[in-house]
């Protein structure tokens, strides 16, 4: 079958199986190998990518029910050469080991922040809850979302400042 | 030097501070990996690459009858089909495990686990080849599993290993160590003496990534390149080289970015020599990778250990000797991956921290009709058993005197002028300073508070447990003389070229699996040669590209490969000082070295950057006579001893008494890792390390049904810690060189998750009291903590 959507702004259409999971589409198909797959059973989440804005697991949605949508891979954070904050706290606080759950950890944690600027470590974690990290231990993870947050709320400030300024 | 680590928000990683050499400092590899341009083995894709899946057995132990391929062979897509038979004709249906074992590559006879490996089918893509594998038909005759570790060698057991010689039992191997003599004459004449069965059951490592690889074998060249989940490149390299008789030089492993690794990678798994052959035959690229249940059915796991502890002490709580009886569950293969002297890894160790008048173990392994492996999952060789085994028994003995558990280890603990300390097991722990590393844990606790709270909770019917644990790990393996893993050296080569513009390239033939070597490694290399670590590219994981060497576990990478950095950088900073001479006309004696540069003593004017020397080494002037130009050196370090890392724990837990739901709401972990390199990566190595631990307590575990079948094959049945299931970590340090390594530097990878199941395990047993019971065994969830709440704790076997 055919499919069209749209990947980290991009279009793309492509000749699927009806069967192939996003995750696989995605990896196998356009090269985002970003996105990676850690569990046959929708339990690790270092699949999570955005579909029209809202985190989910790219291994439990079929390619072709992304078909008109739009979807955000890790690939998709960084803009115009500049790092995400998210990314950019992730790298500050060691919020990665080897990096396999991160992708993933990011694409929450960017939607989060999106949501809620300034979340509470409590908040963080349930956010983070569907996904394992196995070597972090998440309080680095956490450090590093608050990392960009406070970072965000810097930045907020300074443009307000110089907002008020001229 | 005593520093607690600090960790509040604002003290985050900063480069500003620009270590040349050690330090915080932020890691060169993430730049890819927070882009998603991290290069996993999975992400690899080449031309014609064709895709492999494997059929697994579903029964524990069953008679292969028959295997029909002919459908699979009949699908469209699928390339070919290999059954144990295929591979018996080019003698490859067996090959040895790294503990002299053998094991099936697939099932010729019969199958002895369910998962093991049967047939696999080759396809044009993923997908396809598991289509294959649903046409194959696979006649089996089932039979009796031995499932019941304890009851593998009845007489009436059945005979999982027929295929061995002569085998008419499930008896694997017996192993002792210390003095049984004096051990029984300390316990004779004790004035206490507990006891205690205690079970570490079986577990799984359990990376993110799954096991896999990608075999191309070009046929013009004869070369095979295998990318693969390997924890040990250079080691699969020979024993491909020693098992399918392929030229060592033509072939190449490299093992790519790693997720998570943690012993899981360090076999040589079917699946690996299944894709090379696969790729041999129909000279195509051929990738294999696992699904997770694959992954947790299949392959190696960890502990599975039945231990009865026995400790001696005087009333006034005096440790005279411990002994040990261990029944252990070594699966259908014998598996482990530990130096080949060392059948029980370095579980040798289970004297600990303390020091006693004598020891004795005695161990039995058995096979069972459960997958093969032994030593995973961040244990040192066992080492996790041990220390569990030992800091169970020291709370044990506390109840049993009344007594304080920190005050009878405080009372037992080695000294520091004990140290270099010959255990009862001999093994010469290097240096320690435990009281300290034990009083600065009770500190950042605020110990005497908690007790006073948990006893005011206690009388208002509240459930709080305060754990403590001690341990000294034994990492590093390890001195060539009595480490060698398959005949192979347990030694580590390093190799250090500076290019004429003063940037160098440092190879190493240890392989990251998130550690941060790329980071690490140029820190050491930095501090020796005051080339900033910006300057310093680290090559790992390339068996064409790196020097021999055993490859990462059992923490043994900064004991043994940081040793080599340290050395080789050395040597070559020993020759800059040579062509440095030259340069400014003075004997070698009377130059200083101040990192970075040479300079002549006493006159700081004239000096000479190791930049400036490395232009020399490589420019068209002279060189002191009798040196060679380029500026470059290789080393292989052979480790004179293991390091002994130590470190002290407190966990303090919540049980509720409605559910028996378990709360770690706080952890303090002191850890002395000897010389630290970066602390940003010491502190996440202990952080992932507690969460493991926190896992291993209260959730994780392999478990089987009578019928063998495996009831942990997914992760929604095997649990592994979220981030709602851990708190933030509390991490200080104490600093004990190591006096024998080059920098002085130990082991951290494994130190948290060997320190902390007894600290949550004592925590929780110590919330229970009230209840009565002075042991539970792991995994305490919820359920099997209520068991206990009503005075049963059961085993979980
Ligand atoms: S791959 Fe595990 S949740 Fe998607
Ligand atoms: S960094 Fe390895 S799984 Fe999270």
């Amino acid at each position: 079958m055919k499919v069209s959507l749209t990947v980290n702004g991009d279009p793309v259409t492509a000749e699927i199986e009806d069967r192939l999971l996003l995750v696989h589409f995605l990896r196998d198909h356009l090269g985002l190998t970003g996105t990676h797959w850690g569990c046959d059973t929708s339990n690790c989440g270092t699949c999570v990518v955005w579909l029209d804005g809202e985190p989910v697991k790219s291994c439990t949605v079929l390619a072709a029910m992304a078909g008109g949508h739009e979807v955000r891979t890790v690939e998709g954070l960084e803009r115009d050469g500049e790092l995400d904050p998210v990314q950019q706290g992730f790298m500050q606080c060691h919020g990665l080991q080897c990096g396999f759950c991160t992708p993933g950890m990011m694409m929450t944690a960017r939607a989060l922040l999106d949501r809620n600027p300034s979340p509470s470590e409590g908040e963080i974690r349930e956010a983070i809850s569907g996904q394992i990290c196995r070597c972090t231990g998440y309080a680095t993870i956490v450090r590093s979302v608050q990392w960009a947050a406070a970072y965000e709320a810097s930045q907020a400030e300074a443009s307000q400042a110089v907002g008020s300024a001229s | 030097m005593t520093t607690l680590g600090t960790r509040p928000l604002d003290s985050f990683a900063d480069n500003d501070q620009k270590p040349v050499g050690y330090g915080r400092m932020l890691r060169k590899e993430d730049p890819r990996f927070v882009r998603g341009l991290g290069h996993y083995c999975d992400d690899i894709q080449l031309p014609g690459m064709l895709h492999m899946a494997i059929l697994r057995s579903p029964f524990a132990h069953a008679r292969i009858v028959s295997i029909d391929t002919s459908r699979a062979l009949a699908h469209p897509k699928v390339k070919a089909v290999v059954t144990g038979a295929d591979l018996a004709e080019k003698g490859l249906a067996w090959m040895p495990t790294l503990s002299n074992d053998v094991q099936a590559v697939l099932a010729t006879d019969k199958v002895r686990f369910q998962g093991q490996e049967v047939a696999i089918v080759v396809a044009e893509d993923r997908y396809s080849a598991r289509d294959g594998l649903e046409l194959i038909d696979v006649q089996y005759d089932p039979l009796p599993p031995v499932v019941d570790v304890r009851h593998a060698l009845d007489p009436d057991a059945p005979v999982i290993r027929d295929d061995l010689e002569g085998k008419a039992d499930n008896h694997c191997f017996d192993w002792e160590t210390g003095d049984a003599a004096a051990t029984q004459a300390v316990f004779d004449r004790a004035e206490v003496v507990v006891s205690q069965d205690i079970v570490y059951p079986r577990v799984h490592p359990a990376p993110m990534e799954t096991c896999g690889c990608v075999a191309d074998y070009d046929r013009v060249s004869g070369k095979l390149t295998l990318w693969t989940t390997s924890q040990a490149p250079h080691a699969h390299r020979t024993l491909y080289a020693l098992v399918a008789g392929l030229p060592e030089h033509k072939i190449r492993v490299v093992s790519p970015d790693i997720g998570g690794g943690f012993g899981n990678k360090v076999p040589i798994y079917p699946g690996y020599v299944c894709a090379i052959v696969a790729s041999l035959v129909l000279h195509k690229p051929v990738k294999w990778m696992e699904d997770r249940s694959e992954n947790l059915i299949s392959t190696g796991f960890a502990r599975d250990y039945l231990m009865r502890g026995e400790i001696a002490a005087t009333r006034d709580g005096k440790i005279l000797a411990v002994r040990t009886n261990v029944l252990a569950d070594h699966g259908a293969f014998n598996g482990t991956a530990a130096p080949v002297k060392y059948p029980a890894g370095f579980f040798g160790v289970f004297t600990g921290s303390y020091d006693l008048e004598a020891a004795y173990c005695h161990m039995t392994a058995v096979y069972t009709n459960k997958a093969p492996g032994g030593v995973a999952y961040a244990c040192s060789f066992r080492i996790t058993e041990a220390v569990y085994l030992v800091e169970r028994m020291v709370d044990v003995l506390a109840r049993e005197l009344d007594m304080d558990p920190a005050e009878l280890r405080l009372r037992n603990l080695i000294r520091p002028e004990q140290f270099p300390y010959t255990t009862k097991t001999g093994w010469v722990y290097d240096s320690g300073e435990y009281e300290r590393a034990l009083r600065l844990s009770m500190e950042t606790a605020g110990y005497e508070d908690l007790r006073k709270e948990q006893a005011e909770r206690r009388a208002r019917g509240e459930l709080m447990g305060i754990g403590l644990s001690f341990f000294t790990e034994a990492v590093g393996a390890g001195p060539r003389k009595d480490m060698d893993i398959l005949g192979l050296g347990m030694a580590d080569g390093c190799e250090l070229t500076v290019h004429p513009t003063g940037k160098a390239v440092v190879r190493l033939s240890v392989q990251t699996q998130g550690q941060g070597h790329e980071t690490t490694f140029a820190q050491i290399v930095a501090e020796e040669l005051g080339i900033p670590p910006a300057d310093i590219e680290v090559v790992h994981g390339d068996t064409d590209q790196t020097p021999f060497g055993l490859g990462t576990y059992g923490s043994r990478s900064t004991p043994v490969s940081g040793a080599a950095a340290a050395m080789v950088a050395r040597k070559v900073r020993d020759k800059a000082r040579i062509i440095a001479s030259g340069m400014l006309e003075v004997s070698v004696a009377d130059l200083e070295w101040e990192k970075g540069a040479f300079q002549v003593k006493g006159d700081p004017t004239r000096s000479v950057t190791i930049q400036d020397v490395a232009m020399r080494a490589y420019g068209a002037g002279d060189l002191p006579e009798g040196v060679e130009g380029g500026l470059q050196a290789e080393v292989c370090y052979n480790p004179e001893n293991l390091t002994y890392p130590f470190g002290a724990y407190i966990c303090v837990v919540d049980v509720d008494p409605g559910t028996g739901a378990v709360k770690v709401r706080k952890f303090v972990a002191i850890d002395d890792c000897g010389t630290r390199i970066n602390e940003m990566i010491i502190e996440g190595q202990v952080h992932g390390g507690l969460t493991d631990g926190v896992g291993m307590a209260l959730m994780e575990m392999i478990a089987f049904d009578e019928d063998g079948n495996c009831l942990s094959a997914s992760l929604m049945d095997y649990l592994i810690p979220t981030a709602l299931e851990v708190p933030d970590w509390q991490t200080g340090h104490t600093v004990t060189p190591s006096p024998h390594h080059p920098i002085g530097a130990k082991g951290i990878g494994e130190s948290a998750t060997v320190g902390s199941p007894p600290a949550v395990v004592n925590a929780i047993v110590d919330a229970l009291a009230p209840f009565g019971i002075r042991h539970a065994d792991m995994p305490l969830t919820p359920s099997r903590v209520w068991d206990a709440m009503q005075g049963h704790p059961l085993p979980p076997v």
